[in-house]
């Protein structure tokens, strides 16, 4: 009966295999995008080691239980056994776990210690988050300016705008003025929020953080490649929660340092933030 | 069925009462499970159309039904119908039923207050579900009720704060109830430890809901002075953090997680030596690890608020405490594996639940592993990976054991055997709609699309389809669960006392259907 089974078998996984890698399929992308940060590796590596721990432990367990059921079955003439327990094989199965536990903790924790290390930035950009936009304010140079839904996806995403939204390239993914950063520069991100909670993330960047009203909160990254990245609001903030993305366009130094002055700012360069490096942010 | 005169003097009709009051005043275990059940029915299939409209908005991009004010509300309300309406007083009834059955008892310890517990409940729901048609509509800041937000709510805030402690209320004495029946009215000579795994996992979960109902509901009145009293716990403006509230909830509410399962662990673990015809693999060890995902339940709450800007040392002591609950987890999911090797297997609907509830519980398992890890868990929080993570623990965990219980108690409750064919095309049907609709969800989440959205970026269009599919082949499905217990009721063949070749316990001695006051005369236990 096997036999018959691996030709439908065969054809899923490789079905599978080209959703996963044939770009043109993209819009079925099944695993995290791949990042353009000094972190995203790292942090990528890390959920692909958990996936795949997961995924043998699954197999060898779903494989055992699945011969178990084939196997074990009244109507192929089994008797049931009467043994209750092997005290040998509870704690080897017991103790498994904690070693691969204890094989995942340790880059985990070394993960936290290096998102965590927002010392020593390069340049720094208060972020708020606002029922239903965001505001930008870059505190080395006084630029500052608000981030509000495309007014092309905002006109189609009414009820019955009959507008049909997948003729919209950056549906609901697109700003009328974006977040422009010097790509290699390590950039510290404070975040608040003026009403209720939201939550910044942009996927390919790797870090998200909630925008709390009455705090700050800090995280960074250093771009290692130009281009346009974009992310959306990640914590539920009301009506509009689906509405307020979040596009960052990481380009050259002389290109920001053009992009600043056009945009009234003060340094034609980027200058070393001279605000506390300190990790407790409470001060500010 | 039982003798004429009883040394109860007022009380010696041991029937039913006749027409409404029977089920209005009743203080009988069977009468108030059944109503419990009913009851979770019900609000299992008015939070799922919710659901399903929700699903229907997110068949395409765009919006095309509900605007997303309204999208918000079906969110929240879908939520805590689910789980205070649906999951728990699911468990609740099949405790009411099965536990006096099951330790040798004629009824609960506290009948009158268990009459109380169930019939708050309906009041409490009406109420919430009302809010809906209030000015500025129901509730719409997600069952997590995070402020700021939820004080945005309009009139339907008050009424929301005190659905929400009347279902405390409920809980609360429903689990005194529960641990007062098992530590008092065991039949002679059942020791702790020879307790059916069912009853084990009810006392610890009884214990659970006792020490958190209480946090749920001071957070909430902590909602409401902060609205109408001028007090600030949660608003930094007034000095208060609304990263608190965040605290005080997941206080509660990761073991409320724990106690929409456990019940589940113990079904499951009634179920498969049943149908493997062989005894439950490593007792004890269940016993423990029951009760260690108890105790660690109370000290990983924050790992669902990874985001919100906590210590490093924080981050890690909630880190390494949330990795530490896959341990005695898979040493359950072992024993379910070793109770089925090399026994004599056959497959009736309770026994495919059991077995999905294990393959597919240890899928949301093993997310739930991944959400552990923090670096990751950046990515995946408040996506839909996490949703996938939550209804395959919740769905095809809890719901599925809930229905296993039904089909494999069902005719002991009822006396008649239900039809199995139509009960193997439920199980069908549900365990390949439940599939189609949360396992794409997982890479809808990896992909970047964040959960509680109305609408969503084009690249998320086509698994958004698929598992909308899904939820429509799963949500009809479920009108094959209730054809089947009517089926059963009305056309059911009689069924022996011991229902199942297999079956052990005391439930399994009495007649079926079981006699209105389980065990007049305690039974003897060896």
């Amino acid at each position: 009966m096997f036999k018959g089974l691996w030709k439908p078998i065969c054809a899923t996984v490789a079905v599978l295999g080209l959703l996963a890698l044939n770009p043109a399929l993209a819009a079925w992308q099944l695993d995290m995008p791949v990042g353009v940060t000094t972190l995203s590796e790292m942090i990528r590596d890390l959920h692909r080691e958990i996936l795949i721990i997961c995924t043998i432990t699954a197999v060898v367990l779903f494989g055992v239980m699945g011969y178990a059921l084939f196997a074990f079955r009244k109507s192929r003439g089994a008797k049931a056994a009467t043994f209750s327990h092997n005290t040998t094989a509870e704690i080897i199965w017991t103790i498994i776990p904690i070693f691969v536990l204890i094989y995942m903790a340790v880059p985990s924790a070394r993960g936290i210690l290096e998102i965590e290390d927002a010392g020593n930035p390069d340049m720094t950009i208060k972020v708020t988050g606002y029922q239903w936009k965001w505001g930008y304010e870059y505190l080395d140079n006084g630029v500052s300016f608000f981030a509000n839904l495309d007014e092309l996806s905002a006109e189609a995403a009414r009820l019955d705008s009959g507008i049909d939204v997948m003729d919209i390239k950056h549906y609901l993914r697109d700003v009328d003025n974006r977040m422009v950063v010097p790509v290699g520069k390590k950039v510290r991100i404070l975040l608040t929020a003026n009403d209720v909670i939201h939550s910044w993330w942009v996927p390919k960047l790797y870090i998200k953080k909630d925008a709390i009203p009455g705090f700050i909160n800090e995280m960074w990254f250093t771009a290692t490649e130009t281009g346009v990245f974009r992310g959306q609001c990640t914590e539920l903030c009301g009506r509009g929660h689906g509405y307020m993305p979040i596009v960052v366009e990481v380009v050259s130094e002389e290109d920001y340092a053009v992009w600043v002055i056009e945009n009234g700012g003060e340094s034609p360069t980027v200058s070393t933030t001279e605000i506390s490096t300190d990790s407790s942010v409470a001060a500010l | 069925m039982s003798e004429a005169v009883s040394h109860d003097s007022h009380h010696d009709d041991h029937g039913p009462a006749k027409g409404i009051t029977r089920w209005l005043f009743t203080t009988n275990h069977k009468d108030i499970g059944t109503l419990y059940l009913i009851f979770s029915l019900i609000m299992f299939f008015t939070g799922g159309a919710m659901a399903l409209i929700i699903r229907a908005e997110l068949f395409q991009p765009g919006l095309q039904f509900v605007d997303p004010h309204f999208f918000n509300q079906l969110t929240t309300m879908h939520a805590l119908l689910m789980v205070f309406g649906a999951v728990m007083p699911a468990f609740v009834g099949l405790a009411n039923w099965l536990l006096p059955m099951m330790i040798g008892a004629p009824d609960m310890a506290l009948p009158r207050m268990n009459n109380w517990s169930f019939w708050i409940l309906p009041f409490a729901f009406t109420m919430l579900i009302s809010t809906l048609f209030m000015q500025g509509g129901g509730p719409a800041g997600g069952w997590t009720l995070y402020p700021p937000l939820v004080l945005q709510t309009g009139d339907a805030f008050p009424f929301m704060v005190f659905a929400i402690h009347l279902m405390g209320i409920s809980s609360i004495m429903g689990s005194i109830n529960v641990i007062v029946t098992i530590l008092n009215m065991r039949a002679p000579g059942m020791t702790l430890l020879k307790m059916p795994l069912f009853v084990w996992t009810w006392l610890i979960t009884a214990y659970l809901l006792l020490a958190v109902m209480p946090v749920l509901a001071g957070a909430v009145t902590m909602l409401l002075t902060d609205k109408y009293f001028g007090t600030g716990f949660f608003l930094g403006a007034a000095g208060g953090d609304p990263v608190l509230f965040q605290h005080i909830f997941w206080f509660f509410g990761h073991p409320e997680v724990y106690i929409m399962i456990l019940p589940a662990f113990g079904i499951v673990s009634q179920i498969i030596p049943t149908f493997a015809r062989k005894p439950l693999f490593g007792y004890e060890a269940m016993v423990y690890a029951t009760a260690t995902i108890a105790f660690l339940s109370f000290i990983v709450w924050a790992h669902h608020m990874f985001t919100s800007g906590m210590p490093i040392a924080g981050q890690m002591f909630f880190m390494f405490a949330t990795m530490l609950i896959a341990i005695p987890t898979a040493v359950k999911v072992f024993n379910w594996t070793a109770t089925m090797w090399r026994g004599e297997m056959t497959f009736e609907t309770p026994m495919l639940f059991a077995v999905a509830f294990v393959i597919l519980f240890t899928i949301g398992g093993f997310s739930g592993l991944m959400l552990a890890i923090v670096p990751a868990d950046y990515q995946y929080h408040d996506t839909y990976f996490v949703v996938a993570h939550f209804h395959y623990v919740l769905v095809p965990g809890a719901v599925f054991s809930i229905m296993a219980a039904t089909y494999y108690w069902l005719p002991k409750w009822t006396g008649k055997m239900y039809n199995e064919t139509l009960g193997k095309t439920h199980f069908w049907l549900s365990t390949i709609g439940v599939n189609v609709l949360f396992f794409p969800q997982h890479f809808l989440g990896l992909a970047g699309m964040p959960r509680r959205i109305p609408d969503y970026a084009i690249q998320f269009a086509d698994f958004n389809m698929v598992s909308s599919i899904g939820a429509f082949i799963f949500g009809f499905s479920q009108l094959f669960f209730v054809w089947v217990i009517v089926d059963c009721v009305r056309n059911g063949k009689q069924a022996t006392s011991q229902v199942w070749e297999g079956a052990e316990g005391l439930e399994w001695t009495l007649p079926s259907p079981a006699p209105y006051h389980s065990f007049e005369t305690a039974p003897e236990i060896k």
